[in-house]
C-alpha cells in the first residue's frame, strides 16, 4: 500500500495562504520542534542510504567472520557482466512500463466518466477503496485465486464462454508476466484515478462550454481545454507510478514468487534473494545503486517535463 | 451542456466495465472464503456458494497463528501510526510556517525518499538493527515504519497546517497569548482532524507492509499478519484455498474499515491540494 497520492503531487512551497513569503524560522523554538523528526530521519533514512551506498563498494556477507575488505569497483565489474541481473532488470523496465501506461489510459477513462454526471459514480469511489486499501500480499493472493487454473474464476469464465480450457496463467513461460501486469493494473488504478480526477476538477469550467459554444467536438476540447490543465498532475503521476512501479516487490512476490524460470524476476526479487538468501550484502547494494541511477534518470526526465509544463500552463 | 442519449449510453457501459473490473476479484476472494472443500475440488466452480460455511475460517485459525499475527500488526502499526504523527507534526509545522535551509533539506528528502529502493536501505538497517539488538522483534519494525511513514506524514501534516490561517495565530499574539499557547488552544484543535487521519493512514501503511517485515521478523511468534499469510501460500491444494482466502479477507478488514473512515478527507484534501497549486 502506498500514501496518498495528494501527498505526492502537491508541491511543497506552495500554496501557503496570506500575502508573501514565509518568514525565515528564528530562534532556538524552532529546533525544539524539528528535532523529534529529524534525529530519526538522520539515523534510520540518511544514514543507512550512505551506509548502503558504502557497502556496494565492499564484499560484505552475511554471517562472515573476517572483516569486511573494501574492493572497490570489483561488485560493478561483476554486475555488468551478471547476465541475470540485466535480464531482471529488463524485465523490471517491462514491468514498469507495461503496468504504468495501461494504468494511466485507464485511469484517465475512469477520471472523465467520474467527472460527468452520471449515477453510481458513488459506487465506484466505493469499490475504488478495495486496490487502495488492500495489503499487497492479500491482493496477489486474491489473482491468485483468480487465476487458479482449477478453481479460478478465469478459466471457468473462458470455458462458460467456449474459449477452450484455459491454462495455468501464472506458470506459463508465455503468460505469467502479463498475467502478473493485469494485477499491477488493478492494484494502482484508483489512486492515478483520484489524482487525475482531481487536476480534472482543476481545468476551468468556463473554457470548457465557451469551447463548446464554439462548436468544438468533445476531441478538440479534451486536446485544446482538458489536457492543457490536466498535464503537470498526469506527469507526475505517471513518473511517480514508474518509480514505485520499478520499485515493486510484494506483489510479484505473492503471485509467482519471480517464477517460472525467472520470467517475472523484478530487480527488487534479485536483489532481496541476493542479500537475504545468499547474504551477499554487497552485491545486492551495488545492485541497489544501480536501480538508484536507473530511478534518478527517470526523476531528472520527470522534473524536466515538468518545469516546461508549467510553462505551458 | 447537453450530451445525446447514445453517449450517454457508452458512457454508462464503460463505467460498468469498470466497476465490473474493480469489485471481480475481490467478490471472488469472498465466494472462495464461505466455500466447503469439497465445492473447491468441484469441477466447475460457481459466483455463489452452494453450500456456504465458515469452516473455513476455523480451520485458517487452527492452522495458523493468526491472532498472534494480527496482534503483533497490530501492535506495529499503532506504535508506528503514534509515534509517526508526535515526530511529524512539529517538523510539519515548521515546514509549513517557516523558510529556511533545514525545511528546505526536509523537503527535498520527503521527494528524494520516493524513489529509495528499498534494498539499499533494507541492508544497512538490518545490520543496524541487529547490532542494537532491534532485529527481529516487534519495536525494531515500530522504528522502522515510523520512518517510512514520516515522508508522507510530513507531506499530508503541512498541508493541513498551511490550510490553518495564520491571521488566527496573529491574532491569538496580538490579544497576548504566548507561542506555546498559540499553538496549543489555537493551532492544535484546528489540525486535530487532519492529524487523526494522517495517523489513520499510517496505520494502514504499516499495517499493510510485507517488505521489511519479510526481512526483520524471522520468529514465527513475531511475525505479522502480511507474512503469516505468506505461510500459506506455496503448495497448497485446493482444498487449502479456502482457509487462505478466509485468512486474506479477515487481513484485510481493517485497512478497508479505516480507509472508509478517512477516504472523503483522503480524496477531498486532494482535490482542495490540487486547487491550490
Amino acid at each position: 500500500m502506498v500514501p496518498p497520492t495528494e501527498a505526492r503531487v502537491r508541491e511543497p512551497g506552495r500554496g501557503a495562504p496570506g500575502p508573501g513569503r514565509p518568514p525565515r524560522a528564528g530562534g532556538p523554538g524552532a529546533w525544539f520542534l524539528v528535532l523529534p523528526a529529524l534525529i530519526p530521519i538522520l539515523v534510520l533514512s540518511v544514514g543507512p542510504l550512505l551506509y548502503g551506498v558504502s557497502l556496494a563498494f565492499t564484499d560484505a556477507q552475511s554471517g562472515r567472520t573476517e572483516p569486511t575488505q573494501w574492493i572497490g569497483g570489483l561488485n560493478f565489474q561483476d554486475l555488468l557482466h551478471d547476465t541475470l541481473f540485466w535480464e531482471s532488470f529488463r524485465i523490471g523496465l517491462v514491468w514498469a512500463v507495461g503496468v504504468t501506461v495501461p494504468q494511466f489510459l485507464l485511469a484517465l477513462g475512469l477520471a472523465l466518466l467520474l467527472d460527468q454526471e452520471l449515477r453510481l459514480r458513488w459506487l465506484a469511489r466505493a469499490l475504488a477503496i478495495i486496490p487502495w486499501a488492500m495489503p499487497e500480499v492479500v491482493v496477489g493472493i486474491m489473482w491468485r485465486l483468480v487465476y487458479n487454473p482449477d478453481a479460478g474464476i478465469l478459466n471457468e469464465t473462458l470455458r462458460d464462454l467456449g474459449l477452450g480450457d484455459g491454462r495455468d496463467w501464472l506458470s506459463g513461460l508465455a503468460t505469467a508476466l502479463p498475467a502478473v501486469i493485469v494485477v499491477g493494473v488493478w492494484a494502482g488504478l484508483p489512486q492515478t484515478t483520484v489524482a487525475l480526477l482531481a487536476g480534472l476538477q482543476n481545468t476551468p469550467r468556463e473554457l470548457h462550454e465557451a469551447a463548446a459554444v464554439d462548436g468544438a467536438g468533445a476531441w478538440r476540447r479534451f486536446r485544446t481545454v482538458t489536457w492543457p490543465a490536466l498535464r503537470p498532475v498526469a506527469l507526475s503521476i505517471t513518473a511517480l507510478n514508474l518509480i514505485w512501479n520499478f520499485n515493486s516487490f510484494a506483489l510479484v512476490y505473492v503471485l509467482t514468487g519471480g517464477g517460472p524460470g525467472g520470467r517475472t524476476r523484478l530487480p527488487m526479487l534479485f536483489a532481496y534473494e541476493e542479500a537475504f538468501r545468499y547474504g551477499q550484502f554487497g552485491y545486492a547494494a551495488a545492485m541497489g545503486c544501480v536501480m538508484v541511477a536507473v530511478i534518478s534518470v527517470l526523476l531528472a526526465v520527470f522534473l524536466a517535463g515538468r518545469l516546461r509544463g508549467g510553462e505551458d500552463a | 451542456m447537453r450530451t445525446s442519449a447514445r453517449v450517454r449510453g457508452l458512457q454508462y457501459t464503460a463505467l460498468l466495465a469498470y466497476l465490473v473490473f474493480l469489485a471481480f476479484p475481490f467478490l471472488w476472494l469472498l465466494s472462495t472464503a464461505f466455500k466447503p472443500p469439497r465445492e473447491l475440488a468441484g469441477l466447475h466452480p460457481t459466483w455463489i456458494p452452494e453450500d456456504p460455511t465458515l469452516a473455513n475460517f476455523r480451520q485458517a485459525f487452527d492452522e495458523q497463528p493468526l491472532l498472534h499475527a494480527a496482534l503483533n500488526s497490530l501492535l506495529a502499526a499503532v506504535g508506528a501510526a503514534v509515534i509517526a504523527v508526535l515526530v511529524a507534526t512539529p517538523l510539519a509545522y515548521v515546514m509549513a510556517r517557516y523558510r529556511s535551509r533545514l525545511t528546505a533539506a526536509a523537503t527535498g528528502w520527503v521527494v528524494v525518499s520516493q524513489a529509495f529502493p528499498f534494498v539499499l536501505v533494507i541492508i544497512p538497517l538490518f545490520l543496524v538493527l541487529k547490532n542494537l539488538r532491534l532485529i527481529d522483534s516487534v519495536p525494531g519494525l515500530v522504528t522502522v515504519y515510523v520512518v517510512w511513514a514520516l515522508p508522507f506524514a510530513l507531506w499530508m501534516l503541512t498541508g493541513y497546517v498551511r490550510a490553518v490561517p495564520r491571521e488566527l495565530e496573529e491574532a491569538a499574539a496580538v490579544d497576548g497569548a504566548g507561542k506555546l499557547r498559540t499553538l496549543v488552544s489555537v493551532t492544535a484543535p484546528l489540525l486535530a482532524p487532519g492529524i487523526v487521519a494522517t495517523a489513520l493512514f499510517a496505520f494502514i501503511t504499516a499495517w499493510n507492509e510485507f517488505f521489511f517485515a519479510l526481512v526483520l521478523l524471522k520468529t514465527p511468534e513475531k511475525q505479522t499478519l502480511p507474512v503469516v499469510l505468506t505461510h500459506f501460500i506455496g503448495a497448497e491444494g485446493v482444498a487449502d484455498l479456502g482457509p487462505l482466502a478466509a485468512a486474506a479477507f479477515l487481513a484485510t478488514l481493517p485497512s478497508l474499515l479505516v480507509f472508509a473512515l478517512i477516504q472523503r478527507r483522503i480524496t477531498g484534501g486532494m482535490l482542495t491540494g490540487a486547487v491550490k497549486s
